[in-house]
């Protein structure tokens, strides 16, 4: 054989794996996955969230459009946490991979990124794990949040411990990155609001390794509640040392990382410590479709042999929105898409979805509702409870 | 009452940044006794620090070993392990340009965090280690932090004994003098330099369990302390394993004054900044005084 015919050959396998020769019963949906790097603890449970909902979607035959059905093909790749590689992922997702639909990657960070190319190319893109409200008004079209924006994350923090001491003396110490600087943007202003006293007002470096010297200014401070945090290690690490120092606060609510399931290996440390969830897998929602909470909950141990948190729940929500705004289009049409997603008021097993059309916010979510979870010991085991609102509590607040 | 409160905080993050600051001049010791001895930048550092976190969750959680019994196995594992790099990945270019080193060492770097993530992934992993601590009015000094710096100026002791009171010691010492005349004494120099470089990794690695004591971790946590090692070197004078322990208390003692008086992000910046300031005024190392 010569080298010539050797050539063509090669050339013709390679056209023939080209993944732009999808089957036309099939949609593709490109995200990327923060495989590695700082944030893979909950970027992979909303990986799994997607997954679970795409295996469950293919095993019922897929998406209905008409008379058709699509199974739903991923294409996703490791994003490594770092903005770069989102940017230059999501081209490829886009031009090479032929994606129809996209999915955010997570953090609000690396949204802001993916946002930017996905405006760009116009498609479609459920973003859940994005909290920020800036990138949902910048004129951007093709955006819908899953998630309840930033400002809501500590309002019922501040509202429980209003009720529980109205002299509160509140400690504001977070993460210096854009999605916790957002959340205490807010949370500042709901605080004085509420007529209680900030007295430390602090954004720590997302490098920041030992938390002793921020312990010792909020006990300085003679703060009796703290309110901030960021992500997952610098959260875990900060409640660690919270316990190890003694700091003797009544209410600590920290963003992110008390979700975690993971968060539980901190032992006695994890105590009394709260996060405000955009789901627990307690939630009593009645969904227009899919199944409840507790059925999701059921499923998705079933699969990882682990609880969902509110990154996975966001995840599987996500597949599940975009579903019904494809099955109620009758095509996979973007502008059909997107226009069903824009007159959407639903409620899944994550709560009620819909979507700001206001040009200067479109996209942001309108409908989602948070709650306040909070790890206690119940029977020798450390175990996280809906403490807030009230009606939804699963249990009495530990203050 | 708020002021003297106030002072009682500054003091106490002042004694909380030595207590850390002791480990942080540990784990720069590995480093600058490597630099000092064969001239090898060791990008390896960050990820050998994370091995010893690694190996600290292990031994305890699957053999059940005490933590601070976790701490001689590390040292003996972290040698052999240094060892074996220094033949894969350092030994074929001592002597050579610098670049050589640093991109042998970051290459290696990478393959050890890249085996660790896909045996870890980058998850938080944490050791409780139940020590009580010592309460001063409103503050906790915490037992982990108090044995940690101990178990530091312990072992930064026994290095100091092993360099100036043994045979091997005053061998590593004239072959950081002058390789060839110590060669030329009868001195098996590759064995000397292969053994410093255990013996710096070694060091790495217990300073790694150490602060896995301490603070929970992930696959890439060695990275911050590497980033540290380095400023703890300029400010001893790399080269200098004396400079590095006074070094480390000094960036601790930093760490804990600015925190006070400044808004906790301007830490890393004023860390950086005195990296800066001392390599240009102080190029042999602000504490160059305590080199031997």
């Amino acid at each position: 054989m010569t080298i010539k015919k050797l050539v063509l050959i090669a050339a013709a396998a390679l056209l023939t794996a080209s993944p732009a020769l999808a089957a036309d019963d099939m949609l593709t949906i490109g995200f990327t996955v923060s495989r590695t790097g700082k944030l893979n603890n909950d970027s992979i449970a909303q990986m799994r969230g997607f997954e679970l909902w795409r295996d469950e979607l293919n095993d019922q035959g897929g998406i209905k459009v008409g008379g058709k059905q699509y199974k739903v093909n991923f294409v996703s790749y490791d994003d490594e946490s770092v903005n770069a590689r989102v940017q230059q992922l999501y081209t490829r997702i886009i031009n090479q991979d032929k994606a129809q639909f996209l999915f955010s990657p997570y953090s609000s960070g690396l949204v802001a990124t993916a946002a930017i190319v996905s405006e760009q190319y116009g498609r479609i893109m459920l973003t859940t794990g994005a909290a920020e409200e800036k990138t949902y008004k910048l004129g951007n079209k093709n955006l819908f949040q899953v998630y309840s924006p930033a400002d809501l994350y500590l309002a019922g923090a501040i509202e429980a411990v209003k009720e529980l001491n109205p002299k509160s003396q509140v400690a504001l110490v977070y993460k210096d990155d854009p999605f916790s600087k957002a959340v205490l943007q807010s949370a500042r202003k709901q605080v004085s609001e509420a007529g209680l006293t900030t007295v430390l007002d602090e954004a720590y470096s997302p490098e920041t390794t030992d938390f002793g010297p921020a312990i010792n200014k909020i006990i300085s401070a003679k703060a009796d509640v703290l309110l901030g945090g960021g992500h997952y290690p610098d959260g875990a690490t900060l409640a660690r040392q919270l316990y190890d120092h003694k700091a003797r606060l009544k209410w600590v609510t920290l963003l992110v990382a008390p979700d975690s399931p993971n968060f539980a290996t901190l032992g006695e440390a994890a105590i009394s410590i709260s996060v405000p969830s955009q789901w627990e897998p307690q939630v009593s929602f009645k969904p227009d479709f899919g199944p409840t909470a507790a059925e999701f909950t059921q499923r998705f141990q079933a699969k990882y042999g682990i609880e969902p948190g509110y990154h996975a729940a966001g995840g599987y929500a996500a597949g599940l929105l975009l579903q019904r705004a494809i099955e109620q289009a009758g095509s996979p049409e973007q502008a059909k898409v997107a226009g069903v997603l824009n007159s959407m008021d639903v409620t899944t097993m994550f709560g009620r979805t819909k979507f700001s059309t206001n040009p200067k916010e479109h996209g942001l979510q309108m409908g989602h509702e948070m709650v306040i979870a909070q790890w206690q010991r119940k029977g020798g085991n450390v175990v996280k409870e809906v403490i807030w609102p009230k009606a939804a509590k699963s249990s009495d607040v530990v203050y | 009452m708020g002021l003297a409160l106030q002072m009682t905080g500054v003091i106490a993050s002042i004694i909380d940044g030595v207590l850390v600051g002791a480990v942080y001049g540990l784990a720069a010791m590995g480093l600058t006794l490597i630099w000092g001895v064969m001239n090898v930048i060791n990008l390896t550092h960050g990820a050998m620090i994370m091995l010893g976190m690694f190996a600290l969750y292990f031994l305890t959680s699957a053999l059940g070993l005490p933590p601070y019994g976790a701490v001689p196995v590390t040292i003996t594992a972290g040698f052999v392990f240094g060892v074996l790099v220094y033949w894969i990945a350092v030994h074929r270019v001592i002597g050579r340009a610098h670049l050589m080193s640093l991109l042998s060492t970051f290459a290696m770097n990478m393959v050890l965090i890249g085996i660790s993530t896909a045996l870890f992934s980058t998850s938080p992993y944490n050791v409780p280690v139940p020590l009580p601590g010592v309460t001063w009015r409103e503050y906790t000094f915490t037992g982990t932090h108090i044995m940690a710096a101990m178990l530091a100026l312990l072992l930064a002791g026994l290095l100091y004994l092993l360099l100036y009171r043994t045979r091997i010691g005053k061998a590593i010492r004239a072959v950081a003098d002058n390789r060839d005349a110590a060669e030329l004494n009868g001195i098996p120099t590759t064995q000397v330099l292969s053994f410093a470089f255990g013996l710096g990794v070694a060091l790495a690695c217990v300073s790694g369990t150490l602060i896995a004591t301490l603070f929970p971790f992930t696959v890439l946590s060695g990275g911050a302390y590497e980033l540290k090692s380095f400023v703890v070197t300029v400010l001893g004078g790399l080269g200098n394993p004396a400079g590095a322990l006074i070094g480390g208390v000094a960036l601790g003692l930093i760490e804990g004054v600015t925190a006070s008086f400044m808004p906790l992000n301007w830490t890393p910046i004023i860390e950086f900044v005195l990296f800066v300031v001392a390599l240009i005024l102080f190029p042999r190392g602000i504490f160059a005084f305590a080199r031997a």
